[in-house]
């Protein structure tokens, strides 16, 4: 056997180490006053450049870091969607009061440390490398949670995430060790190649199953699979929505990127065993997340509930276990992407406007009102409900296609099913949006702010140390580029890939295409 | 040619939310008129016996084998014609009296005219199911925007149920389209289109529960009775010139997508199922019929008999005959034509009564003559008199049935009596009696006479010539519907003959006959028809 010097692929590792660079440089600015405002601006072009190497490592295939990263369609498709996701919560971010608190520096370090986190889960190809990278997204993110110091719920938030989140963490590290422990290997193809020859003993041995359960459990905790989802509405809430609308896109699309490569690579010989546990899994989430939403009047929880039942959907293309239900699932996880950001970068404009109120009952008059922050959210609501001319249709049409060849049509239905149920909420925003207040009856429009304080205290932001929530207002924040700029680019790019989606399914074939050697 | 039919009036909808707000009426009212004179010279060009013309087709979604394919034929033509037709005294309706944010109205009007006929066009199944969910969405904001709360129904609920209900059914049928293309591929390569999943057909088992996916959809969309909840309120709720289109065009759809999707690529269970739905298109005439005479709400009165004629259509579809599916096409259009008129005229009743309630109405016609003429048109056209072309479309609707089904038929004609009464009804309660005092009898104006006539001049045209229709319809319903069902009739041929030998019309053979013979079919039919009345 050679002893070779190990070579470093310095291109392919160009993605983390720009990120690594930036986090570094980012973090130390700080240090100096004079140049301390270029911060955001500087966190802006890491993610330019992170962007950069990935576009240029577009079609690479490599092993790095004597396997246990991996660069390829996958990695770099959803990277890019992490990436871009965390642009859109650094613009949101913009004179937010958490970043402020918190110090803008440290703010920044925290996230694009855990963007570093996510780059890395997409790549992770190892038991090690998995875990590691899912903790270094994971826990600047309670961090980030807890940043909006003044407020109570922040801080709830951040506590409650941190708890829930170490419960998920713990319970993957223990499916790991077990999933180790049955196949003997820690690379994803290593422990495939444990499994397909350890015969059929191997793969229904009830230590190895428990720990693909474990592994599911855990990963159901970061991408809010219900019934692990309890944290979910409480954190989306409390936490500042830039960072809200990070973990709501980001964060799943990671751990997304991580639970195809694990189910799919490394646990790919007992899919038969695993597929029935996940199509269960995703029925709950879509049936739980749904008629969750129903009763929610806070727009935050709204959108949290909404993404348990998203992720179901999402789950679906993974039970198959296709290339084709990959595809399709990047794809849903793209359009996502764009109608979240576009209702969330809405959210923000509205809550700055209105002194931190995201009730879906104060949003009435908002398309008589200001019709370019209507438009957004009405656009992202259509979507998220999968009607056309969308890009969440086209996705929810590749999903079920996916389901249907792969012959899960029960699941299919499901989907459908959880669609109609979802109208529901979903128009309930937009008819609040667009359709005539009616003044006499409801003195909801006249004082949006203390008109829900005095339906539900609940949602009235508690003040500590007595900051006025006013002192955040900001009348003008319907016409902050970097606020409306996101909305409506989230709602142009919906709109396009609803009615050209040609261009981003063969995005998502990238990755379903990396994938091919390992689906059967 | 179609793509222009079917992107004109997005276009100009989306330059009518762009200029001032005193154009946009202009720009949409532009639009609607290009896309019917477009309409118009399709139809001037048009082949009968050309199968699917002025095709268009390329990929859109390569990956997922879903293409951007049109075309139209003898089945489909009217029905654009009536879309495109119908659009323009929406429009102008609306235009005369103006409107709130009138660009975003104008646009949403615009872009419903664009769903609806991309639905009467795709000939790609994916397509089909795209548009006829895109459909809702304009009228979903119409109706929504500018709705009014009425008798307790308010806007939101009232849109809500609309939209859940409907699309209730088009994601199953979404799921039972792309069931459809996978099942029918068969492994092999991806294709939606409507034409090569009819050559390529479906396992018997699996066409029974796609049928219903699909049945759903439409069912729901006509609406059929048993799915008919979410109509009376959004037809209270909703603002008229919308609502008239709504009714008139959107309700076809659902009849017409029985037509083309289900009865050639289901053809195995749409046998199976075809008491099932006869069944259900008798309760929505008899149901309909019975709800119509006894509401008092103008606009229920129009929704409940609309329920009662598209099961008439639904029926003829479902006698699975040349006759029957004829007939369906024919009282499609004529449906649609006869409904844009007696909207506005509610309308224009509710603004010389301030009321839409029969009730306190009456005396209408005492100073306004030709206004109650207008109204006695769409009366007489409604309750299907002889020598209307609803009678006509009656007619061979109820010959296809009594070839099909002997006891259905019988049920069925009384339906026409029913009409007789509650559209007598509503004639004689709004225009007849004594004129309430606050009530005001004014003649029609010039400006609205402008709009409401033409679609009534169409109506009296169409029932000195209703064979138009019935002719360019007539290959296409040999090909869809006669072709496909016809070996299943070898199998029961004893049966068919004597049902066709009492019918007085030797049916399938006769598919390719020469107009005049036709039309004395027609004729001999016409006879029988008040000879058994």
């Amino acid at each position: 056997m050679n002893f070779d010097a190990p070579t470093i692929d310095y291109a392919g590792l160009s993605p983390i180490i720009s990120l690594t660079a930036g986090l570094v440089v980012v973090v130390l600015v700080a240090v100096f006053d004079s140049v301390k405002r270029f911060g955001p601006a500087l966190a802006l072009l890491t993610l330019a450049v992170t962007a950069g190497c990935l576009i240029w490592q577009w079609g690479t295939e490599a092993d790095l870091v004597a396997g246990s990263l991996r660069i390829d369609g996958l990695a770099v498709t959803l990277s890019l969607l992490v990436v871009v996701s965390a642009a859109v919560a650094i613009l949101l971010s913009r004179d937010d009061p958490a970043s402020s608190q918190a110090g803008e520096s440290d703010y920044l370090g925290l996230l694009l440390g855990s963007v570093l986190g996510m780059v890395m889960l997409t790549q992770a190809q190892n038991i090690l490398t998995f875990f590691v990278a899912l903790e270094l997204l994971s826990i600047p993110l309670y961090a980030l949670c807890g940043t909006d110091l003044r407020r109570r719920e922040s801080l709830e938030s951040g506590l409650k995430y941190l708890i829930v989140g170490s419960v998920g963490s713990a319970t993957l590290l223990y499916g790991l060790a077990m999933v180790y422990g049955g196949s003997g290997a820690t690379g994803f193809t290593e422990i495939a190649q444990g499994f397909s020859s350890g015969g059929p003993d191997l793969l229904d041995d009830s230590l190895v199953l428990v720990g693909v359960g474990m592994v599911a459990v855990g990963l159901s905790f970061k991408v809010s699979i219900a019934p692990f989802h309890q944290w979910t509405p409480d954190v989306y809430q409390g936490a500042p929505t830039p960072i809200t609308a990070f973990m709501a896109v980001a964060t799943k699309i990671a751990a997304f990127a991580i639970f195809i490569r694990f189910f799919l690579v490394a646990l790919g010989p007992l899919i038969d065993q695993w597929d029935v546990m996940l199509a269960a899994l995703a029925a709950i989430s879509i049936v739980v997340g749904n008629v969750g939403a129903l009763a929610q009047s806070s727009l935050k929880r709204m959108l949290g509930y909404s993404g348990i039942a998203q992720a179901g959907y999402m789950l679906c293309g993974i039970v198959v276990g296709t290339q084709a239900g990959v595809d399709a699932l990047v794809f849903y996880l793209a359009a996502y992407v764009a109608m979240n950001l576009a209702a969330f970068a809405v959210v923000v404009i509205h809550e700055r406007r209105t002194g931190f109120s995201d009730r879906i009952a104060s949003l009435k008059g908002l398309g008589r009102e200001d019709p370019a922050v209507a438009w957004p959210l009405t656009i992202a609501m259509l979507a998220l409900a999968g009607l056309p001319p969308t890009a969440g249709f086209i996705g929810k049409l590749y999903l079920i296609q996916a389901l249907i060849e792969g012959d899960w049509t029960w699941l299919a239905v499901m989907i459908a099913v959880g669609t109609m149920i979802s109208l529901a909420y979903y128009l309930r925003v937009v008819a609040t949006v667009w359709m005539r207040a009616e003044p006499a009856t409801d003195p909801g429009p006249a004082a949006p702010g203390g008109g829900a304080t005095a339906i539900d205290s609940g949602d009235l932001p508690p003040v500590i140390a007595g900051a006025a929530p006013d002192a955040f207002e900001d009348h003008g924040s319907g016409r902050r580029w970097y606020l409306l700029g996101p909305a409506a680019l989230g709602a142009a790019v919906t709109i396009f890939f609803g009615v050209i989606p040609q261009p981003l399914v063969e995005f998502a074939q990238q990755a379903g295409n990396a994938l091919a050697p390992y689906i059967s | 040619m179609l793509n222009s039919i079917l992107w004109t009036p997005l276009i100009f909808g989306l330059i009518a939310m762009l200029v001032p707000k005193r154009l946009a009426p202009w720009t949409a009212g532009a639009g609607a008129v290009i896309t019917l004179a477009l309409a118009i010279a399709v139809l001037a060009g048009f082949d009968p016996d050309g199968g699917m013309q002025y095709v268009v087709d390329t990929e859109w979604i390569s990956g997922l084998g879903i293409d951007y394919s049109l075309g139209i034929d003898g089945i489909s033509v009217f029905l654009v014609l009536l879309t495109a037709l119908a659009w323009v005294p929406a429009i102008a309706f609306t235009a005369l009296r103006g409107v709130e944010r009138p660009g975003l109205y104008y646009f949403m009007l615009a872009a419903g005219e664009t769903a609806t006929l991309g639905a009467f066009l795709a000939q790609d199944l994916i397509l089909f199911v795209l548009f006829f969910d895109l459909m809702i969405v304009p009228f979903y904001f119409l109706f929504g925007i500018w709705g009014r709360d009425r008798d307790g129904v308010t806007v939101q609920s009232a849109t809500l149920k609309m939209i859940v209900y409907t699309l209730i059914g088009s994601l199953l049928m979404l799921v039972g389209a792309i069931a459809v293309g996978v099942i029918a591929a068969d492994g092999g390569p991806l294709t939606f289109s409507i034409a090569e999943l009819t050559e390529k057909g479906l396992p018997n088992g699996s066409q029974n529960w796609i049928f219903w996916f699909f049945a759903a959809a439409f069912l729901v969309k006509m609406p059929a009775f048993p799915l008919h909840g979410w109509m009376p309120d959004s037809y209270r709720a909703a603002p008229v010139a919308s609502l008239a289109v709504f009714s008139a065009v959107l309700s076809k759809v659902g009849a017409y997508g029985f037509l083309r999707v289900v009865l050639p690529i289901m053809p195995d269970a749409t046998e199976l199922f075809q008491t099932a739905m006869l069944v259900i298109a008798l309760c929505s005439i008899i149901y309909g019929s019975f709800m119509a005479f006894t509401r008092f709400d103008l606009r229920l009165i129009l929704g409940f008999s609309s329920v009662a004629q598209l099961g008439f259509i639904t029926a003829g579809i479902f006698a699975l005959n040349e006759s029957g599916s004829e007939g369906a096409v024919l009282q499609m259009v004529n449906h649609g034509l006869v409904v844009v008129p007696a909207f506005l005229v509610v309308a224009l009743i509710a603004e010389r009564t301030g009321s839409e309630q029969l009730g306190p109405m009456g005396g209408l016609a005492k100073r306004a003559p030709v206004f109650a003429v207008i109204f006695l048109i769409v009366t007489m056209a409604t309750l299907a008199i002889p020598a209307s072309a609803n009678f006509i479309g009656e007619f061979f609707i109820l010959n296809g049935i009594w070839q099909t089904d002997v006891a259905i038929a019988v049920i069925a004609s009384s339906g026409v009596v029913w009409a007789a009464f509650y559209a007598l009804r509503m004639y004689q309660r709004t225009m007849h009696n004594p004129l309430p005092d606050d009530a005001d009898s004014r003649e029609i104006s010039l400006r609205d006479a402008l709009v409401v006539v033409p679609m009534v001049a169409c109506v009296v045209v169409l029932a000195f010539s209703p064979q138009l229709i019935v002719h360019s319809s007539e290959p296409a319903v040999a090909e869809n519907v006669v072709s496909v069902f016809d070996d299943a009739k070898a199998g029961t041929e004893g049966e068919y003959v004597a049902s066709a030998g009492a019918g007085e019309r030797a049916d399938g053979g006769e598919n390719h006959g020469s107009e005049a013979a036709g039309e004395t079919g027609g004729n001999g039919e016409a006879g029988h028809g008040e000879a058994s009345q």
